[in-house]
């Protein structure tokens, strides 16, 4: 068991950090820092396109499909330089991140030809089409139909909190392919094109002001058969298996804008006077040590390489990191005070603090919200009965 | 960086597992606690298992292992309550490497690992001096910023007292005589920090047997017609202990690892460990109480055991508020 990284790999992290200084010091100084996912979109499509010219996109992937084959301690430490560096939220996270993986496993080749490459070249943005008003955290319940016509599918339905889809090219989408089917079974996964006449995109507001969340209505909207991953009806598998990529290398990237969100709190409470406060100090310890612990728990996660198999580490890091920045976000108004709550009456959005106050309360719900990652966390990793549900 | 357990390390952690599972049961641990110490087990520990210079260097005879291996076999005591010396042991054996002093090194190491030699370790500070094991011991370490004493227990005054913890009492030292170990600051942060962690893995032990003993309780018992653990009360309680385990356990093997690989987060891991860790196991212990109800509440029940080594192992060596606000200078960039 170690903690440092070998010669090697020291010497990957100093190729990554020059890169990514030249780039976010040069031509994307105007997208340095962008912590948010809805600002400056078509820089940040230029920026996509710019790490794949690089080969930087989607370094774990197999060379064959744009990528490096990178090891995983390689993508931990790309991750880490890539969040350092200050470069954006990467708009394509979906497809880097969630389906590219899912085709890699479970695409034929003709999906993999279709739709890899232009994930790789950052030229189609993708999101995920999953939720819907009726089915929540009980996401079996969906009610998004698909009927066949010929060589197509024909999806009617509405699908809600849909990230970036007023930016994406495609969605990934889960509907109900076989009629009387409840539940899990009978479900389809679908690519289906966003730009097309039985689509309509709607923001969703939300409590920072802004709206990286959509609506998103399917009234007639199509996609070829080919376009269904797995068998018809193993819809809930495919899933299964992207949600487990979830839980990926990308988290070690997202610590460390944890730590600039951290560092800005101590800031603030250095400026203020609040860091000399013995109470306001052991709260500030414990988030320094919740920070530290998440990212050696992310790095057993990494090592354990069950193939993101649900265990231990794994299985507890959502909530972990879910309350821990939802918790900064209240120390770091405790420790602005009034001042947290104002900003220039010109201002656009929050300032990074009062935009964390209110962000970090959906943290600990989208992607299993905290009630149902302790139900997984007792049910699979404590082997406690389940609870008992009704009828759906 | 390859941060799990290597086959090695898993092949002790599986050895000291089963060693203490077969050894240190309840029953030879509520023996024990008559007089402090379960003497049989530790010779075991020291001579079947040969764990007695498990971080001795080869050439002192030892097995030359790290801070890694010993957190790995504190968790697996820590988890059966096993009524051993491991804390002033683990803790003399630093003091004395540390210290360079070959007389002393060639004096006691030999007779401390093969088991035949009691050390209890403790700080000088604070009100008082609560040691553990002082009452039973052979030598006492004492640890001081100016210099540190490895004593005879017969040179100092002890008061034995009725204790919380009676897998581990704690005895008075009212007075001592005896010349200081060479090393200074050193050699107490090098004793302090090994002690550090030796509690930081076994609070990791107890808190996952108590977690692992109410899960087991919870698909027993029933209530309503359905097993308790079936209850979103009582489960999202017991989710709540698992995810903090897991970071009790990261923060373990951080701080292991950091201490023997001298990395710059060393002195930050060890607070950030045992302030965790003893928090952790406070909760999980008092939460093994409450989900067992009244039966939780009688002698008979180990769960008291649980709850008064947590609240022990909490007191020792600097509290939760001491660690955090170490923590807090360190990050807070200020002079120590």
């Amino acid at each position: 068991m170690k903690l440092g990284f070998s010669d090697m790999e020291e010497a990957f992290r100093r190729e990554c950090a020059s890169w990514f200084e030249d780039q976010m010091a040069g031509e994307f100084a105007d997208i340095r820092g962008i912590a948010n996912l809805v600002d400056k979109p078509e820089r940040r499509k230029a920026w996509e396109r710019r790490l794949a010219e690089h080969r930087y996109s989607c370094i774990g992937w197999p060379i064959a499909w744009g990528g490096r084959d990178a090891t995983l301690n390689e993508q931990v430490i790309f991750a880490e330089e890539y969040a350092r560096a200050g470069a954006p939220n990467r708009l394509n996270h979906m497809g880097v991140e969630l389906l590219g993986p899912t085709l890699l496993a479970l695409g034929s080749s003709e999906q993999k030809a279709r739709f890899l490459p232009a994930i790789a070249e950052g030229t189609a943005i993708w999101c995920q089409g999953y939720s819907e008003p009726g089915a929540g955290s009980d996401l079996a319940a969906i009610r998004t139909r698909a009927r066949r016509d010929g060589d197509e599918w024909v999806v009617e339905g509405q699908k809600i909190w849909t990230s970036l889809a007023q930016f994406a090219d495609m969605i990934f989408v889960l509907a109900r392919t076989e009629d009387g089917t409840s539940g899990r079974e009978g479900l389809s996964f679908l690519l289906v094109d966003l730009d097309q006449p039985g689509i309509e995109i709607r923001p969703i507001r939300q409590i920072n002001g802004e709206a990286e969340f959509n609506e998103v209505f399917f009234d007639g909207a199509r996609c070829p058969v080919a376009n269904m991953v797995g068998a018809e009806g193993e819809g809930w598998t495919v899933s299964t298996t992207l949600l487990s990529f979830e839980r990926g290398i990308s988290t070690l990237g997202q610590q460390m804008q944890f730590r600039n969100e951290l560092d800005a709190v101590i800031a603030a409470a250095k400026r203020n006077g609040k860091a000399a406060d013995p109470v306001f100090r052991q709260r500030l310890a414990e988030a320094e040590i919740g920070l530290r612990l998440m990212r050696y728990g992310a790095l057993r996660m990494l090592a354990d390489g069950k193939g993101g198999a649900l265990a231990g580490a794994a299985l507890t890091y959502k909530i972990q990191w879910a309350s821990w920045r939802r918790a900064l976000g209240e120390l770091a108004m405790d420790v602005l005070g009034q001042e947290g709550e104002v900003a220039p009456v010109d201002a656009e959005a929050w300032p990074l603090l009062a935009n964390l106050y209110l962000y970090s309360r959906a943290d600990t719900i989208y992607g299993g919200t905290n009630q149902i990652q302790r139900n997984l966390i007792a049910e699979r990793g404590l082997g406690l009965p389940r609870e008992p549900r009704g009828n759906a | 960086m390859a941060f799990a357990l290597d086959e090695q390390q898993q092949m002790i952690a599986e050895t000291a597992a089963a060693f203490f599972a077969e050894n240190a049961t309840s029953e030879r641990t509520r023996a024990a606690m008559a007089n402090g110490i379960d003497r049989d087990l530790w010779r075991g520990y020291c001579r079947e298992l040969g764990f007695g210079g498990l971080m001795v260097p080869e050439d002192l005879g030892g097995a030359g292992l790290g801070h890694v291996e010993l957190a790995i076999v504190a968790e697996q005591a820590g988890r059966t309550l096993a009524a051993i010396p491991l804390l002033g042991h683990a803790m003399a054996t630093a003091a004395l490497l540390a210290s360079g002093d070959r007389a002393a090194i060639d004096v006691h190491l030999p007779a401390m690992m093969a088991g035949d030699r009691i050390v209890a370790a403790g700080e000088r500070g604070g009100e008082g001096m609560l040691v553990p094991h002082a009452a039973q011991c052979d030598l006492l370490l004492l640890l001081c910023e100016g210099g540190s004493h490895l004593i005879d227990a017969s040179a100092a005054t002890v008061e034995p007292l009725k204790s919380l913890d009676e897998t581990r009492p704690l005895a008075r030292v009212l007075a001592l005589a005896g010349d200081p170990l060479p090393g200074g600051a050193a050699l107490c942060e090098a004793a302090r920090a090994t002690g550090v962690l030796c509690l930081a893995a076994e609070a990791l032990g107890g808190a996952q047997e108590a977690l692992d003993r109410t899960v087991a309780f919870a698909h027993e018992r029933e209530q309503f017609g359905r097993p308790v653990g079936s209850f979103q009360a009582y489960k999202h309680r017991l989710a709540d202990r698992a995810v903090e385990i897991e970071q009790a356990r990261s923060a373990v093997w951080w701080a292991a690892c950091a201490l023997d690989e001298g990395h710059e987060t060393r002195a930050l891991a060890l607070h950030a460990a045992k302030s965790f860790c003893a928090d952790t196991y406070l909760r999980v212990a008092g939460d093994m109480i409450q989900l067992h109800g009244g039966i939780g509440f009688t002698w008979e029940h180990d769960a008291h055991l649980f709850f008064k080594r947590a609240r022990a192992i909490a007191n020792m060596l600097g509290d939760g508020p001491h660690h955090r606000e170490r923590v807090a200078r360190i990050m807070l960039d200020e002079a120590a």
